[in-house]
């Protein structure tokens, strides 16, 4: 299969086999691996200019013309000796300084010596990527903030997480390794069914799907007031246990058949690709696409598997309602493109007493309602807004600065932690307390909550 | 409870955070008899503590009461009885991504210190990695070893005490990733090599001064380690505040039909303001950030062994 990347495209056969971390060289077509480490260019001319006050920018330093550079890379030439060539071909470089040598090289090193990393796909490197590629995706929910809601969530394996996002099932992933398959997730989704492009990026096994389940976030108000059960019960009990005899023998089938359609995607996914220092990957869309079209050609092909699919997926989706009813969650994470306020208000329902819970949101304006909102309904204690600047440094010797500030573009996070929610009397554990103003109806529902 | 796992009700042998609002909180070792002061009065933990679910509201003596709550290491990380400088969760988070620590990693730290990001390391890498922490403070690490028994998490690390700069981490090639807070970590970059895996893993270090940073990092490339990046995380916190502003009198008040639309038209964007007029005020949410906040903590330097 042909993959293109940043302007260059190959085929990843030679990739199989090595160990991740490998850097390729890219040639006509194919995959070539070179050594690890690439013997650092001699600097032979250790001739260097002390600063640039004779240095003048006339256009004309660089005596090789556009054409013979084009007519470089057409012979194939290696990179390394077209960086080479420039070099000596610019009049100007014996007077740059040390400093702006290095620079000089390293810049065009960066244009011709193209070369690929192939990397494990993880929590770190796709939210990175993703972030750089993709923020619209992903609601701009940078990196560092990801990282805050797993910490400030206190997701570990074990947990029984209420996760609803809108980005692309990153969060989604990144809960999922940090939970390692251990425990439970429910997947609120809006919509027809839950997005979860990233999440199929991190390669995940098998068993990590078991304990994933997912409710469609509009048939939540109907779980709240208990009307879901008789609106969703399962036909008939006879037909049920035909199906499900059927349904044994045809999952084997069906997990075999998936997981074949698996397997690509997670060596594809586990490609990242690093020019120099951008980590970036390919296109995961591509791949969704593809993955999508073989599900639709397996229903085409066969439309009582749909059946057994659909009352599969009905199975979960009551297995799921099952879970959330319980009301005892191990915390909740929301990162979507939805106001908060009303997600948070009602999600919170499923969650146990004294655990934490965090909210993402790009803007910090829906936030400040939120949190309003939340103290007047009180079993909410410890609210925090915050946000994370994050600042890259080039440490260099002599040459040590701050590379950029990324500021602002993060998001804001919202977080606290449950605790029994008080009958009757509004809870305040501080002055600021509110009281309610919460319709009568809402307040009545609460009460009648088993805590 | 235990610190890498949730439970319903406070048992005796607990550790547990006691509320009392306002971000002020203490620990407490839960135990039949005991009992505890606070500002609101006693608690008595055979009747008030014991058998209760977390997340309850305790009523004390005086009449006052708080919440306790199920210790999770990052409100252990606010409550800890320090013993030295401690790494605060903002930094623990995103040194947890960037070592891509999760269920099942062998994570080797050093030194230990008060035990806030081991405690972090923990409950991440539970309930089948490892982490193996080394403290060159004697006292120091039998303390932190202590601690890891009250928490229930004893088995899931090992404490050593020795110089990890001298010694190393006691361990080689089974960590998928080390993690160094220490005066010169440059002197350990070695030892870090070694204790991770043949096939590779990840690095940080931390450290508060450019000059130790300057020092790791050729040292990191000395070694072989690729994929350095030194980066720098602050954390901004804001109180939720309704602000009301004045309308300035500019003398328009005879022909207040033209200021009116002004003056409701405008903050509307702000959720939910309302503009009094008989005052002459405009009232709007706001998150304003605290008065003083936390410059600087540390460097945090990345690298990966491949």
């Amino acid at each position: 299969r042909k993959i293109i990347f940043e302007k260059q495209w190959f085929y990843l056969d030679n990739a199989i086999g090595h160990i991740y971390g490998t850097t390729f060289e890219v040639t006509s077509g194919g995959n070539l691996q070179p050594k690890q480490e690439v013997e650092e260019t001699t600097t032979e001319t250790k001739e260097a200019g002390t600063d640039n006050r004779n240095i003048v920018d006339d256009g004309k330093s660089q005596k090789l013309t556009h054409d013979d550079i084009k007519a470089l890379k057409d012979k194939g030439i290696k990179g390394q000796e077209i960086v080479q060539q420039l070099i000596e071909n610019s009049t100007t470089f014996r007077d740059k300084t040390e400093f702006a040598q290095d620079k000089y090289i390293k810049k065009k090193k960066k244009k011709y010596e193209a070369v690929i990393t192939i990397v494990k796909p993880s929590t770190r490197i796709l939210s990175t990527m993703y972030y750089a590629r993709e923020p619209g995706k992903i609601n701009h929910l940078r990196y560092d903030t990801l990282a805050q809601m797993l910490t400030l969530g206190n997701i570990h394996a074990g947990n029984k997480m209420i996760v609803m996002e809108t980005c692309a099932g990153l969060v989604l992933g990144a809960v999922m390794e940090r939970m390692g398959g251990y425990g439970s997730i429910i997947q609120m989704y809006p919509g027809g069914g839950p997005v979860r492009a990233a999440t199929s990026c991190f390669g995940f096994p098998k068993p990590f799907f078991d304990n994933l389940h997912e409710f469609p976030l509009s048939k939540v108000q109907s779980l709240l007031s208990g009307t879901f059960t008789t609106e969703t019960l399962p036909a008939d009990p006879e037909e049920n246990a035909l199906l499900e005899e059927e349904s044994n023998g045809l999952a084997e089938e069906k997990q075999a058949s998936l997981q074949e359609t698996e397997e690509e995607p997670t060596t594809e996914a586990a490609l990242e690709i690093n020019p120099t220092e951008e980590q970036e990957a390919m296109d995961i869309n591509a791949e969704d696409v593809e993955f999508k079209e073989n599900k639709e050609k397996e229903n085409k092909e066969n439309v009582r598997e749909k059946q057994i699919k659909q009352w599969e997926r009905r199975k979960k989706l009551l297995e799921a309602a099952a879970l959330l009813r319980e009301k005892n969650a191990d915390g909740l994470i929301v990162a979507s493109k939805f106001h908060p306020t009303p997600l948070l208000l009602s999600l919170l329902e499923f969650v146990a007493p004294s655990r934490p819970f965090v909210v993402y949101c790009q803007y910090k304006e829906p936030l400040l309602d939120c949190y309003t909102k939340l103290r007047e309904r009180g079993g909410v204690i410890n609210l925090k807004l915050s946000e994370t600047w994050l600042r890259n440094y080039q440490v260099l010797p002599d040459r040590s600065h701050p590379k950029l500030t990324m500021s602002g573009g993060g998001g804001y996070l919202l977080s606290g932690i449950t605790v029994v929610l008080d009958k009757g009397k509004s809870d305040s554990s501080n002055s600021e307390a509110l009281k309610m103003e919460e319709p009568s109806s809402k307040r009545c529902k609460l009460q009648d909550l088993p805590c | 409870m235990s610190f890498v796992e949730y439970g319903d009700t406070i048992k005796d042998g607990d550790t547990a955070i006691v509320f009392l609002g306002h971000e002020s909180m203490f620990p407490v070792k839960v135990q039949h008899g005991t009992v505890t002061q606070t500002k609101y009065g006693v608690i008595r933990h055979s009747t008030d503590l014991i058998g209760k679910k977390y997340g309850s509201k305790v009523t004390c003596s005086k009449g006052g009461w708080v919440f306790i709550l199920h210790p999770t290491p990052e409100l252990w990380t606010v409550n800890l009885p320090h013993r030295t400088q401690i790494l605060y969760s903002t930094d623990i988070s995103i040194i947890t991504m960037m070592l891509e620590l999760k269920p099942g990693s062998i994570v080797c730290e050093s030194g230990t210190g008060s035990g806030s990001l081991s405690h972090a390391l923990i409950r991440t890498v539970a309930p089948t990695g490892h982490l193996y922490t080394v403290e060159f403070h004697q006292q120091r690490a039998e303390k932190a070893q202590e601690e890891f028994r009250e928490h229930g998490v004893e088995h899931l690390v090992t404490v050593t005490n020795q110089d990890v700069c001298k010694n190393g981490f006691g361990v080689s090639n089974i960590a998928d990733a080390v993690f160094l807070d220490i005066p010169s970590p440059w002197e350990a970059i070695g030892h870090a090599k070694s204790a991770l895996k043949a096939e590779g893993g990840r690095i940080c270090s931390f450290s508060p001064c450019i000059e130790q940073v300057q020092r790791t990092c050729l040292a990191m490339e000395e070694y072989g380690f690729t994929e350095i990046n030194t980066l720098e995380i602050l954390l901004r916190v804001y109180n939720v505040r309704t602000i009301s502003l004045q309308i300035p009198d500019l003398g328009k008040a005879a022909e207040d039909n033209s200021s009116t639309g002004f003056d409701s038209s405008n903050p509307s964007h702000q959720g939910s303001p309302c503009a009094n007029l008989q005052q002459g005020t405009v009232q709007f949410k706001s998150g304003v950030p605290l008065r003083e906040v936390v410059g600087h903590t540390g460097y945090l330097t990345f690298a990966t062994k491949s």
